[in-house]
């Protein structure tokens, strides 16, 4: 198994704000229940499992069942989160979020775990950089990647209370929290981290904290970067889209494939309502081994790559 | 309720009346004279549940819903037109009485499945029943579901495969081989019963009998295009859709 390095001060794995926030709903709500496939451990349901045993349904390592089981709980009044890695949640048992949720619009709330790149030095089997391109077509389908331990806890509270499908998207890295005066969370709004009109910087997930280093390394050039984080990205928040537009020129980081996740999305909207450079940080493809670390410096996933990317937005802006 | 089936098939020259003819005895059965339910209240939580997990079968399950009272007559008549509420799969935001959405093969039984659970959970009373294609048990899917439907003695499951031999090119036994179905599933901790699928009082008798304490897996052995002379196991009457004259025959057939 593979871990990113461990925690710095201040900086959490949202997997313990997405528990603990799940078993506190589950002390109130008795309809809520966990599905997994033999992933208790991974998916940190452990204390949930001892607190709730019959409740925590392991159908053993067999996604496409677990997704059908989840439509089949919330058809008999219950409310599922459904919590696997986000790989096979995704990938294996595409046609059942497809049908049986989506389509079905059943109130269940899929958890990928360990999404985008986590699992480091396994390679891309255990990637989950393809899942935003899958999910964002599918319509009812709310899909979310927090930035944090607040988000997280507050994106699993959403959801519990939002009759309808959801995904959430989750990560086992280590983030900081984001400095934001009082935040109240939004589905379907982007949050803005940092105030600036020279170009957006709009990220989502575990990324945010590094657009926020980059907006910060930009403003000692004299650039005044806004900085979005896009959690949700089913639906998109479009009115945020246009006043990002507006700044001139745009660049999308996210954890995931540049192909048809939030960089495809940003690229699809405007290029539609409103033409502008964009530029998306994120991975091209199949990723060579390396660790979380090594594969988030070779593709810009950083301060310094993702400031350059503005650089190039604007020299595109100005051009 | 052939003869409704047929009407639909015909008028929209689409659907899968091969296989709507060998389920539907099973599913007369089941709504009129086993399952617990009311249509004026279709999603009480208590109602016994039916999911048609070969959903291509819309023929038949459109008739079994109607003649429950779902839904007027008259929107048989809509069935596959454009907007209707009758698609080609079964939608459950389109109509009262369908449980899930279901069409491609090997999802409504894993759904079932999670009924049963919830109602295992509740210890709610409701049974829950699932037909599949005997040509859908080769998806993958299924296997999952018996699998965690065995683990968990989920009693209160009943599983109706529609044992018809013909998937939709060719025999079962030809294509990939599914025998012997009965021993499967009582490896995978069911309960098995194998029956005439075409006979009322049997399939009455096995479907009404009160849950043991495993799943029930009912081998309906049946015959594609049953009640029909010039459909009853031919493969071709999967998705084949009758011209005026043999629909005319058919009705004749089937009084």
């Amino acid at each position: 198994m593979a871990h990113a390095a461990p925690a710095a001060q201040g900086w959490n794995d949202c997997r313990n704000a997405w528990v603990a926030t799940l078993e506190a709903l589950a002390e109130k709500d008795p309809r809520i229940v966990a599905v997994v496939n033999d992933s208790v451990g991974s998916s940190k349901l452990n204390s949930f499992q001892k607190k709730f045993p019959d409740r925590l349904i392991n159908v053993g390592i067999a996604e496409q069942v677990m997704v059908g089981v989840g439509a089949g709980l919330a058809n008999g009044g219950r409310v599922p989160f459904v919590s696997a890695a986000s790989c096979f949640i995704t990938g294996r048992a595409l046609e059942q979020v497809k049908a049986d949720i989506a389509y079905a619009n059943f109130n269940v709330k899929l958890v990928g775990q360990s999404s985008g790149i986590a699992y480091g030095e396994l390679g891309a089997t255990h990637h989950s950089i393809e899942d935003f391109a899958w999910l964002r077509p599918l319509a009812n389908l709310v899909v979310i990647a927090p930035a944090d331990a607040w988000e997280t806890a507050e994106a699993v509270k959403w959801a519990a209370g939002y009759e309808g499908p959801v995904y959430l998207r989750l990560s086992r890295m280590p983030v900081p929290d984001l400095q934001v005066a009082d935040r109240v969370f939004r589905m379907g709004r982007a949050e803005v981290v940092c105030q600036g009109d020279d170009l957006t910087i709009i990220a989502s997930g575990t990324t945010v904290h590094l657009a926020v280093q980059a907006a910060e390394a930009l403003a000692l050039e004299g650039i005044a970067a806004r900085v979005l984080n896009m959690a949700t990205l089913n639906p998109l928040d479009e009115e945020a889209l246009h006043q990002a537009a507006e700044t001139g020129a745009i660049v999308t980081v996210e954890e995931a494939s540049i192909r048809g996740g939030l960089g495809g999305a940003v690229a699809e909207f405007t290029a539609a309502n409103r033409p502008v450079p964009v530029e998306r940080v994120g991975f091209p493809g199949f990723m060579p081994t390396g660790s979380v670390e090594f594969l988030f410096k070779e593709f810009g996933l950083s301060s310094e790559g993702i400031a350059a990317a503005a650089k190039r937005a604007l020299a595109r802006k100005r051009a | 309720m052939r003869r409704t089936a047929f009407e639909m098939v015909h008028r929209a020259q689409l659907g899968h009346p091969g296989g709507d003819f060998s389920a539907i005895d099973a599913m007369a059965t089941l709504y009129f004279g086993v399952m617990n339910y009311d249509v004026r209240r279709p999603n009480w939580e208590d109602r016994d549940r039916f999911i048609m997990s070969k959903g291509h079968a819309t023929g038949a399950l459109y008739t079994a819903l109607c003649g429950a009272g779902y839904f007027p007559e008259d929107w048989l008549q809509t069935y596959m037109q454009p907007h209707s509420k009758l698609n080609g799969h079964p939608n459950r935001n389109y109509l009262p009485g369908v449980e899930t959405n279901t069409g491609p093969l090997g999802h409504g039984f894993p759904v079932a499945v999670g009924i049963a659970i919830a109602g295992q959970l509740r210890g709610a009373s409701y049974r829950t029943f699932v037909l599949t294609g005997d040509g859908e048990q080769q998806e993958g899917s299924n296997w999952e579901a018996a699998m965690v439907a065995g683990h968990r003695k989920l009693a209160n499951l009943t599983l109706i495969i529609d044992r018809n031999r013909l998937q939709q090119g060719a025999g079962t036994e030809e294509t990939s081989g599914l025998d012997p179905l009965d021993q499967k599933y009582a490896a995978f901790g069911w309960d098995v019963e194998m029956i005439d699928g075409h006979d009322h009082a049997a399939l009455l008798a096995t479907l009404g009998r009160a849950p043991g304490n495993k799943p029930r897996c009912v081998i309906a052995n049946t015959v594609k295009g049953k009640g029909v002379s010039f459909m009853e196991n031919q493969a071709s009457w999967h998705h084949g859709v009758p011209n005026d004259a043999q629909f005319a025959q058919a009705m004749k057939e089937l009084v």
